[in-house]
């Protein structure tokens, strides 16, 4: 996924002009992207504590209808996919192929956006009706929050992976790989949030 | 892939400005970061102090005279606000971390310059932002812990930019510590071993690791919260189904970690001042290292020995107790590494060397109390009281901020080029620490004998003891002068120090001082031994 050079070697000739030293930023994403999982896993525990602690009131709707969630989960996966098809094809220098991929992982997300919405607006609770409201929305919103944030990162790459005058290319593939690593995080925080608010 | 690092384009001298202008910039040279880091937070522990002195008036009598009951509660949380996220914080992870962890792993820089100038950006509007926060109608009055109910129930507006304010400042923590992790794993000098680093490099590695894993669950609970004021959701409003006891989880799952944040930088510190003002090795560095990464593991699981009143279930109490009187073990370690760095060495008393030893001095007290107060019994009995008070300034001002004085003492020469005055450091070491005793050692009488804190008025028999933690307070506060003076003149026209005043060997000294943009004229150094003194 990654094309960290291990040259760790600082070259030494020519020093004032020609430092070298191996590519981080990478390495500072993960450390970032634990910390972002720390606050998933707060919201997590908070949840989990209130529903074995804090029985709910008599006549507090909590249904969840699993159609629509379990379509989102089936997209975002299948983002996962078409995004790794977008850096298999930029790596073969096939700019246009790995720009249509962006665009249709972009797309997906989109959709899994509406799908959010159009769940939240079906949904027999609002936001202040019952601790348990209050912790769906928050948890399905601050994720919905990193897939905004994704969808549009996505979108910019794909501007970026234009053929003519763009800066991604297989040369340059960080900001695809940044992105695809923060798309995946938040698809592994998905199936968690999934699993733990509707299956549990 | 690598990346040429291009002077044209990174710390041209020609692009930045130059002289003191640059410390008004968003400079990306680690060394002017460290120091806007430090003048900051200097200024702001003069506004908390300030507001300690407000304190100390009002109790100086049982009733409340000298400033209305709310307001006293409203200074109470600025002041701890202030001391712990804009002054303590800031100052021992990002002024000296900044300063020397590039110097230290032989680099010229840090690895992400540019988030390490906005993480400094992001401290004085927010600290404003706070300050401003005390002028609103309705300022924050629930203690910097904010607990509910007391957050939600009393007024909001300032609540709510006290919240924002603290979020803002752990964002600037946070990506100050992936910075520092990032900086020490990833851009150590080829051929510089990780365990031949200097102590103070383990001290923020750890430091680090805490602030990244527990200070998004702070983030994340403040959201909650603000939640329940602004949205009327009821996370943590019983009336409306919710759950105190999990703020308090959630937020001593931060806050505890903050403790160790707070002073596992000053115990990498001290490493670094004990060894060269006793010319002597550190002692056991090994055994340094691995106390450091136990109270690190052990630091995130000890959290709930806040909450022995909170109605926690007896095998939380058990496990929690148990827990935090094992942190002592590597705490223990550490201190008795010290005292045997110290032990037949070449002594120098300077003032460095003096603010260092009442470091240690001050805090063993403040450890020992810590460890009855993770106690069940003893815990119950003087919990929420003055003891608490008085054990925690022993652990964050007896121990950091007379590391962060004595760290000043030690390392002014490398920034400025000056030394500072040794008769005005001496001076203001003695009123300190006789200050700092006075004020905080009765503390503890008040708290066995059932002070409680938090509170403006109190039970008269209280008084005299009360009094004589304020006059503490006001050679506190006292103290703080012949440090001003002792900086303004030594600045303008002290002894000239020369590169390495002190004969250290650590990195920073190997350099001349100030240090030039790019900390070396040549290549970094590779300093392999740096504590080894006497040999």
């Amino acid at each position: 996924m990654t094309t960290l050079d291990s040259s760790k070697e600082i070259q030494k000739n020519n020093s004032e002009v020609n430092e070298t030293h191996e590519d981080f930023r990478m390495f500072g994403l993960i450390t970032f992207l634990i910390a972002d999982g720390m606050t998933f896993a707060g919201f997590f525990a908070a949840y989990l504590t209130y529903k074995t602690v804090n029985p709910l009131p008599d006549g507090a709707i909590y249904e969840l209808e699993l159609p629509i969630p379990t379509l989102n989960t089936i997209l975002l996966l299948v983002s996962s996919a078409t995004f790794h098809k977008a850096g298999k094809a930029l790596l073969k220098d096939k700019n246009s192929d790995s720009q249509k991929w962006l665009f249709f992982t972009a797309f997906l997300g989109i959709i899994f956006l509406i799908c959010q919405l159009f769940e939240y607006f079906h949904l027999p609770f609002g936001l202040t009706d019952n601790l348990f409201a209050s912790t769906f929305y928050a948890l399905t919103g601050f994720h919905g929050l990193h897939v905004t944030l994704g969808t549009l990162m996505i979108l910019i790459i794909a501007w970026q992976s234009r053929i003519n005058g763009g800066r991604l290319t297989s040369q340059n593939m960080f900001p695809l790989e940044a992105v695809e690593l923060y798309w995946h995080f938040v698809d592994g925080i998905w199936v968690i949030l999934f699993i733990i608010l509707y299956l549990l | 892939m690598t990346i040429s690092i291009d002077p044209q384009k990174t710390n041209n001298e020609s692009l930045q400005p130059k002289g003191w202008l640059r410390y008004f910039s968003f400079s990306l040279d680690h060394k002017v970061i460290g120091i806007q880091y430090l003048v900051c937070g200097f200024l702001f522990y003069l506004i908390g102090g300030t507001l300690a002195s407000a304190i100390r008036i009002e109790l100086a009598s049982p009733m409340s005279d000298f400033m209305p009951r709310d307001v006293y509660n409203q200074v109470l949380t600025l002041h701890g606000t202030i001391m712990i996220f804009l002054w303590i914080v800031p100052v021992v992870n990002g002024a000296f971390g900044n300063y020397l962890i590039p110097f230290y792993v032989g680099a010229r820089d840090m690895a992400f310059p540019r988030l390490n100038a906005v993480a400094f950006w992001l401290i004085p509007p927010s600290g404003l932002m706070l300050v401003a926060s005390y002028f609103v109608e309705g300022a924050a009055q629930s203690g910097w812990t904010a607990y509910p109910p007391l957050s939600i129930t009393t007024p909001q507006s300032g609540q709510i930019i006290w919240i924002l304010s603290v979020l803002l400042l752990g964002g600037s923590s946070i990506f100050g510590g992936i910075n520092f992790i990032a900086t020490i794993i990833k851009l150590r000098r080829p051929g510089l071993k990780l365990m031949q680093l200097p102590m103070y490099c383990w001290a923020m590695l750890g430091t680090s690791l805490l602030v990244v894993l527990s200070t998004p669950v702070l983030a994340g609970t403040l959201i909650l919260l603000s939640f329940d004021i602004i949205a009327k959701t009821g996370f943590f409003n019983p009336v409306l189904g919710g759950n105190v006891v999990v703020y308090q989880h959630l937020f001593w799952f931060y806050s505890h970690p903050a403790v160790y944040i707070m002073v596992l930088p000053a115990f990498g510190l001290v490493s670094e001042i004990l060894p060269v003002h006793a010319r002597k090795p550190l002692f056991g560095y090994t055994t340094m290292v691995f106390s450091i990464m136990g109270i690190v593991v052990l630091g995130l699981v000890v959290w709930a020995h806040h909450m022995f009143t909170s109605g926690t279930p007896p095998w939380m109490r058990l496990f929690f107790t148990i827990a935090t009187a094992f942190i002592a073990v590597p705490t223990g370690i550490k201190f008795f590494n010290w005292v045997a760095t110290l032990w037949g060495g070449k002594i120098s008393i300077n003032s460095a060397m003096l603010f260092s030893c009442g470091f240690i001095i001050n805090f063993v007290f403040g450890g020992i109390t810590g460890v009855a107060l993770a106690q069940v019994p003893f815990d119950i009995h003087v919990h929420d009281t003055y003891f608490v008070v008085a054990h925690f300034h022993y652990i964050v001002y007896g121990g950091t901020v007379f590391i962060i004085f004595s760290s000043i003492y030690h390392w002014f020469p490398k920034v400025t080029g000056k030394m500072l005055n040794e008769k005005l450091g001496i001076l203001h070491f003695i009123i300190t620490f006789i200050g700092f005793n006075l004020c905080f050692a009765p503390q503890h009488w008040l708290g066995l004998n059932g002070m409680p804190r938090r509170v403006a008025e109190y039970d008269p028999q209280f008084q005299f003891v009360n009094q004589i933690s304020s006059l503490g307070a006001l050679l506190m506060a006292i103290s703080t002068i012949p440090f001003l003076i002792n900086v303004f003149l030594s600045v303008r026209n002290g002894k000239d120090a020369g590169d390495n005043p002190w004969n250290a060997l650590t990195p920073e000294w190997l350099t001349s001082s100030p240090p030039p943009v790019e900390n070396w004229e040549g290549e970094a150094p590779l300093v392999e031994e740096p504590y080894g003194y006497g040999k």
